[in-house]
């Protein structure tokens, strides 16, 4: 078994059909061939090299592989590549800012030692990210509900609920700053 | 683990979608928000030849409020429904059970119309759908039904759904008067399927006293299971009804299994505690004149 070989798109003896595909991930279009079974997270990491989703349990219950589907959090785990067309899909290596600046959410797990071993965090950021957009402002019960779906083995989670609330206030104060006429960067597409 | 091979169908209109699973027949299932088949097919428990998936199937994602109640067709996800504020001014138990549906990153994909045809005992939406008396709209290519609640569940994940039909919409009905319910669980750990769940509702006459007292349950039956309890606490008050003896009353007609994460004596006892909480909570919604806006 050579797991190390060029891109795997066919498993077992059998020819299985490939489906080209299109995705736009991170803002850049990414085409594929991919048998239908293909997970997104899968694509992700061994289709498209993009290793920063991590996959736990591949039923849905860690957390670990969740990217953003139009801004929503979904688990990508859970569904097919094939399914995943057409849709905005952003993993933890399209949350920093074009410039390289981290995002607000990043900031603050590096502040706040939100992160151990770091295997869980791609799906926490992801989650907290699109959270925050939501409820800018979260209650400490509120940053805990948002964060009870993701498994950590090692933080014990109490600092990763502050990196929630320390990312809230970090969010804020760049809004602040951004009212401020700056040069914007356009999104290479 | 990785999902066997299938052949996928992607249709892009309802029509499309009728005719592939038409074509497929017993081979075929359809795929909605995957948030069951998925991790079945990455478990290896099922092996289906086709998947028709109906995700781009945009005209079924809708929620749709009418006087009497809420219809959601069959690509609305969880959070959609969950989020809809004229379904909540109308039929409050759908936010009340969504919220204990899985975590809210499952319910950005799984869709409500799904969790129906997966006929989970455990799952909130089939006590929800049986509690208010709702119904399922099935089409398949060339003729279409209407099935109530009480046929739609033949056992556990087992629904009446035949091969090459689909599920369009589920229609919540919004109850009748002066009516309040509530939506109460234990799990293991927060998202988790509950070891037991009780929804209940309680209607009260003019004089607030007790009409109507009604709760469906979760996992401690293969098929949800609807009970009128009314006779325990008829023409009380909600401050008066002896609650505690409407939930004795539902524990002699609940026979739970026992598995690993409960006893069936711990399971009774939980259906015990939680028909009380339930029925107490939903009779103070009632009392409240506008019913309909109580915040959960
Ligand atoms: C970690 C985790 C925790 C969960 N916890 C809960 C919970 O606590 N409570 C709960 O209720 N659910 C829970 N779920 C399941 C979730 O609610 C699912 O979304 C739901 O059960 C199925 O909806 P779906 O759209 O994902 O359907 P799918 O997974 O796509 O399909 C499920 C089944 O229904 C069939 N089907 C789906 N839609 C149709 C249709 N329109 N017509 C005909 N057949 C159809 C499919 O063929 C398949 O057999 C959990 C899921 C996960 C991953
Ligand atoms: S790998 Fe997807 S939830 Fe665990
Ligand atoms: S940091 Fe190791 S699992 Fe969370």
């Amino acid at each position: 078994m050579t797991d190390t070989a060029p891109p795997p798109t066919t498993t077992g003896a059998q020819e299985e059909e490939l489906h080209p595909i299109r995705l736009r991930v991170n803002g850049v279009l990414r085409t594929a061939e991919v048998p239908a079974r293909r997970l997104l997270s899968d694509c992700l990491r061994h289709d498209l090299g993009l290793t920063g989703t991590h996959v736990g349990c591949e039923h849905g219950v860690c957390g670990a592989c969740t990217v953003q589907v139009d801004g929503r959090p979904m688990r990508s785990c859970l569904m097919f590549a094939v399914s995943a067309q057409d849709h905005e899909i952003t993993t933890v290596e399209g949350l920093e800012r074009p410039d390289g600046t981290l995002h607000a959410v990043q900031r603050a797990f590096r502040e706040c030692h939100g992160l151990q071993c770091g295997f869980c965090t791609p799906g926490f950021l992801n989650v907290i990210a699109a959270f925050l957009e939501e409820n800018p402002k979260p209650s400490e019960e509120e940053a805990r509900d948002a964060v009870a779906g993701n498994l950590c083995r090692c933080t014990g989670y109490q600092n990763i609920v502050k990196a929630v609330l320390r990312a809230a206030e970090l969010r804020l104060e760049e809004q602040v700053d951004e009212d401020a006429p700056v040069e914007v960067d356009e999104v290479a597409r | 683990m990785k999902p066997p091979a299938f052949k996928y169908h992607a249709p892009a209109s309802l029509a499309e979608a009728l005719d592939a699973l038409d074509a497929v027949g017993h081979d075929g299932k359809v795929l909605a928000g995957g948030q069951s088949l998925i991790p079945i097919l990455n478990m290896r428990l099922a092996a289906p030849a086709h998947l028709v998936d109906i995700n781009r199937l945009s005209e079924l994602a809708y929620v749709r409020t009418e006087p009497g109640g809420v219809t959601v067709g069959a690509l609305a996800r969880h959070a959609d429904v969950e989020r809809d504020a004229d379904a909540y001014a109308a039929v409050p138990l759908l936010r009340q059970g969504l919220r204990l549906v899985a975590h809210p990153v499952i319910r950005n994909r799984g869709t409500t119309v799904g969790s129906l045809a997966h006929a989970d005992p455990s799952g909130e939406m089939t006590a929800v759908l049986a509690l208010l008396g709702g119904s399922v709209d099935l089409v398949r290519k060339g003729a279409s039904r209407t099935v109530g609640a009480e046929d739609f569940f033949a056992g556990p994940l087992e629904s009446c759904i035949e091969p090459g039909e689909m599920a369009v919409s589920a229609y919540f009905p919004r109850l009748a008067g002066r009516t309040g319910t509530e939506f109460v669980e234990a799990a293991r750990r927060h998202g988790d399927y509950a070891m037991c769940g009780v929804a209940a509702a309680v209607t009260l006459d003019d004089d607030l006293r007790v009409t109507r007292a009604r709760a469906a349950y979760l996992s401690v039956s293969p098929v949800p299971l609807v009970l009128d309890l009314t006779e325990a606490v008829h023409g009380a008050t909600p401050a008066t009804a002896r609650w505690a003896d409407a939930a004795a009353l539902a524990v002699l007609s609940i026979e739970p299994e026992p598995d690993i994460h409960a006893t069936a004596e711990y399971r009774a006892h939980l259906a015990r505690v939680l028909t009380e909480r339930a029925l107490r909570a939903a009779a103070q919604r009632a009392t409240s004149t506008d019913v309909e806006r109580t915040s959960r």
